[in-house]
């Protein structure tokens, strides 16, 4: 992203060369998504295996990811580096257990998603932008989630949290620091939405 | 006159179930359509309906159909464009989420009538949640012979698969959406070629809005004729207005078109005023694209009569006095909005949304948002408001996509009808408004 | 065959032929200029928005004016079609503005840049633009990166044209190097450390129309007007061979492609002829390189070869 100040910043990175694999039914189920678009055009599936693997491996795209995911769909490494830099769903850094994104934009803007964010950066004593030292929350201020009418809204880990106030962001975040010491539940991953 | 069409069994529990939806007719337009009538019948009875493409250009939605390449021997594909993400637009969100299966009903009837036998729901990756909707009712419908090999015992079949993005507005833009949809960045393509003689994998492709298709069950289950009946003039039937901002009742209203806008913001049925007891300051009445048009001419048009929610009515006065339907997206402000902020907040959206193909979009969403960052946090001098029209001006029209004059109009049309407040932001300086708006990181 | 006019001269040109070429077939002033449009190269155009002309006339069957201004790169001419791109006071407005944004971000680092009197940004802002920059904010800064011994990036320069991103497409099998990211945060890159490497890389120096990817074995060497162009030619497994070197005394600082007079490389040239073969004996020379007489490069050398003259549309005089 640039800031006002005009400076772009954009990390080099680099290959682990750490060896990279889904499941079994995990590849199976890319497998199905690959049959989804016709034959020679398996590049089509580009976009939902990417999700799959962000979740599958740690929340983000780490390079040695990629160049898994370009091999899998027959691709060069820089046309997944171009896609997966070009869409704000994909992580490039590892991001916290939870990513807490509040919409900025226009409808939230005038009904309180500026409050909200200053109330999330106080509480969490982070910058929209940042991980908790913990790990656990990563804040960030995003543009319209579409659910203006809700508003102010907040994805957690693209989840909705709709028509905010400070008292449900205080119960929301105790509930997931308790959340966070079981088990996850996985219901809501990308995998399960494809039938 | 709020009227159920689109929305017809909203409020029976279980609906988006494929048994209740069923139970209540459903599917009915399906075997109508399928069993009875021609691929060209369907079309024809698409036309006479009216029917506009609801994304936000209005376009007529028989005569993109008709556009399609009908030499080509290539396979066709019918694409649903469910990547809503204009602020303000949350209509077919609702939609897919309440009633999946009248959309999953207007693809099958839309891909009869054009010759297609795979679908694309491409929809916004934020709306994952919908991607395990909309895959079970497929699944469901599939059990029951609606999706797959021979629909309702005829010769028509048709796979229905849902893609969604990953965040990024201008896969909205059919084209972007085409790119995308191909495993690539959402850029939009140079047209020529339209999608219909080259649009998925070179094929022959319509791009058509959630809303759009999902119209096209109760049009054949009606008539046409029937459909065009409601509404007014050439804005027939009825429109999904998301409305949103400080109103009394956000949400999803169905309406016919040509109610009369003042009674879409007081009325009790629709937005029940504005909230908090507040007056009405603005209303941007298409999605934040459109032309921002002040309390007076949003109520009446310049030559006093009363404005219509109709594409129309809304455009009446071009861009000095009007503004557009567009999406649906109804964005209400009241009179404590600051609109050097608003207009600062929405260019900050359309800056992180451009793609960055093309120059104009690229840099100068970007020029501009520095511009009113400045001028709203007290930076700002007299100069600046003219550059900003030049800026907006220089854009309009010479882009690659409408992304340029979606960025460029809400300058524009603020600074035309509220520059007193944008002056009063440079001569007052800080004092003006202190608060801090943050940078946003998707 | 089909017949158009542009700035009231008329033209007959194949059919499929974009607008562009077309106002190229008449040459001179007509011409509108393009920055990241490539004959040569397939899916380029359309980006850069210099060469948005207004079509009058769509076609003899539709005579209808087309709404916008269109992109005379990628529109195909019609039967028919009048076209205005000088001689509407419209275009040289919009282009004014092109220009304007192009330069916005572009830093005025030209005394040291390598690029300056061959850049296409400069002949665009003197020929197009403004004497003002209205703007004051900070211009974008991206961090450098090192993308091998040969080619040096200066992502700062960069207007997004594609053009290296084709060349590397269409010219060699293993893209490493494309656009990142989206906006005016999109940037030239590799994303991980790596060398862009190979038989053609030094083909995207070439095909850049600013300072953005230059030659880094030429850096810093010398202003490209104090050297002397000559056509040359080797006998090369890879490529034709054909190419120009720029030479300072019996030194040659540095080898080129052959570009024609839109700017365009004639042939595209191995890394071998580019960097590997310096030495005057390498190469038979046929003799100066025709350059634009308007180009610095050509001042206080000799005299070139003549322009067939082609009619100035708003001065009807030959030029």
């Amino acid at each position: 992203m640039t800031n006002i100040s005009g400076r772009v910043i954009h990390k080099q990175f680099e290959k682990e060369g750490k060896t990279v694999a889904f499941s079994p039914e995990t590849l199976e189920k890319v497998h199905t998504l690959i049959r989804r678009y016709p034959e020679g055009y398996q590049r089509s599936a580009l976009l939902p295996v990417l999700h799959i693997a962000q979740e599958t491996f740690g929340g983000y795209l780490t390079v040695d990811v990629m160049d898994y995911i370009a091999e899998l769909l027959g691709l060069l490494p820089i046309e997944v580096y171009e896609v997966a830099t070009f869409y704000s769903m994909y992580y490039l850094e590892k991001p916290g257990k939870y990513v807490i994104e509040v919409c900025q934009t226009g409808p939230c803007a005038i009904s309180g998603g500026e409050t909200i964010l200053q109330f999330l950066e106080d509480s969490l004593k982070i910058k929209a932008g940042e991980t908790t030292p913990d790990g656990l929350f990563t804040l960030k201020a995003v543009e319209c989630l579409g659910s203006c009418g809700t508003a102010p809204v907040m994805q957690v880990n693209s989840r909705f949290y709709e028509k905010l106030t400070t008292e449900k962001i205080i119960l929301l975040l105790e509930a997931l620091r308790e959340e966070a010491k079981i088990e996850q539940n996985t219901s809501d991953r990308w995998e399960e939405q494809f039938s | 006159m709020g009227r159920a069409i689109l929305l017809n069994g909203i409020e029976i529990p279980g609906i988006r179930n494929f048994t209740t939806y069923r139970s209540h007719g459903g599917y009915s337009a399906v075997e109508k359509a399928l069993r009875e009538m021609t691929p060209a019948q369907v079309a024809a009875e698409v036309t006479r309906s009216g029917l506009r493409g609801r994304g936000g250009a209005g376009f007529p939605t028989g005569l993109k159909w008709s556009f399609l390449d009908k030499k080509s021997d290539k396979p066709r594909y019918l694409i649903c464009n469910a990547d809503e993400s204009e602020p303000g637009t949350f209509k077919d969100r609702f939609l897919m989420e309440h009633l999946p299966h009248r959309l999953i009903e207007g693809l099958i009837i839309a891909s009869y009538a054009l010759g297609v036998k795979t679908c694309y729901i491409y929809i916004r990756g934020e709306f994952k949640y919908l991607v395990g909707i909309l895959e079970k009712a497929i699944g469901e419908a599939h059990r029951y012979g609606f999706v797959g090999e021979n629909i309702a015992q005829t010769p028509f079949s048709l796979e229905i698969y849902v893609h969604p993005g990953a965040g990024a507005y201008i896969c909205g833009e059919e084209t972007a959406l085409l790119e995308s949809l191909e495993g690539k960045r959402g850029n939009p393509r140079i047209k020529p070629p339209f999608p219909a003689f080259k649009g998925l994998y070179g094929c022959p492709t319509v791009v058509n809005n959630v809303e759009t298709i999902a119209t096209v069950g109760p049009i054949i289950t009606m008539g046409g004729e029937a459909y065009a009946a409601i509404g007014k003039g050439k804005s027939t039937g009825t429109k999904l207005i998301s409305a949103c901002g400080n109103i009394k009742k956000p949400g999803v209203y169905e309406i016919e078109l040509g109610l009369p806008v003042e009674e879409f913001i007081f009325g009790e049925e629709y937005c029940g005023g504005i909230a908090g007891n507040k007056s009405l300051k603005a209303v941007i009445p298409g999605g934040s694209s459109v032309p921002i048009l002040p309390a007076d001419l949003i109520l009446n048009t310049a030559s006093g009569t009363p404005r219509l929610m109709s594409y129309e009515s809304l455009a009446e006065g071009e861009f000095t006095s009007g503004s557009m339907l567009g999406s649906g997206g109804f964005i209400v402000l009241n009179e404590e909005a600051c609109i050097v902020r608003n207009t600062w907040n929405l260019t900050r959206f359309y800056h992180h949304e451009s793609c960055g193909q093309c120059s104009p979009c690229r840099e100068g969403t970007g020029w501009m948002e520095k511009i009113l960052y400045r001028l709203e946090h007290g930076e700002g001098k007299m100069s600046d408001i003219d550059l900003l029209e030049r800026i907006s001006k220089n854009i309009e029209g010479n882009t690659i996509c409408p992304l340029g004059d979606a960025a460029a109009w809400p300058v524009a049309s603020a600074i035309r009808h509220f520059r007193d407040e944008f002056e009063a932001h440079v001569r007052e300086g800080k004092t003006f408004h202190a608060t801090v708006g943050k940078e946003t990181t998707n | 065959m089909i017949r158009l006019t542009i700035d009231n001269i008329a033209v007959t040109v194949e059919e499929g032929t974009t607008i562009l070429q077309a106002a190229r077939k008449i040459g001179g002033k007509v011409v509108p200029p393009a920055m990241c449009y490539y004959s040569k190269l397939k899916g380029s155009g359309g980006k850069c928005r210099t060469c948005l002309v207004k079509v009058v006339q769509s076609s003899a069957k539709d005579p209808r004016p087309m709404p916008k201004l269109v992109a005379s790169c990628s529109t195909p001419a019609q039967d028919g079609m009048v076209v205005q791109n000088i001689t509407s006071p419209e275009v040289v407005e919009a282009r004014k503005g092109i220009v304007e944004f192009l330069l916005l971000n572009h830093p005025l680092d030209c005394p040291v840049c390598d690029q300056a009197g061959e850049c296409d940004l400069q002949d665009l802002s003197y020929g197009h633009g403004t004497e003002i920059t209205a703007t004051e904010e900070y211009r974008r800064e991206f961090p450098v990166t090192d993308i091998g011994d040969l080619i040096q990036l200066h992502m700062n320069r960069c207007i997004l044209c594609y053009r290296c991103v084709y060349t590397a497409e269409q010219l060699t099998d293993q893209r490493v190097h494309g656009v990142l990211y989206r906006g005016d945060t999109a940037e030239i890159g590799t994303f991980i450390a790596q060398n862009i490497d190979n038989d053609f890389s030094g083909n995207m120096i070439d095909v850049c129309p600013v300072g953005a990817l230059t030659d880094k074995t030429f850096r810093f060497k010398s202003r490209v007007w104090f050297l002397r162009p000559m056509d040359a030619y080797r006998d090369c497994r890879v490529c034709k061979g054909k190419a120009v070197i720029w030479m300072a005394g019996d030194e040659i600082y540095r080898v080129t492609a052959r570009k024609d007079r839109f700017g365009e490389v004639e042939d595209f040239i191995c890394n071998e002829c580019r960097f590997d073969h310096k030495h005057p004996e390498d190469w038979v020379v046929e003799g100066p390189r025709s350059i634009k007489r308007e180009s610095v490069i050509s001042a206080n050398h000799y005299l070139q070869k003549e322009d067939p003259g082609v009619i100035d549309p708003i001065k009807g005089t030959i030029t």
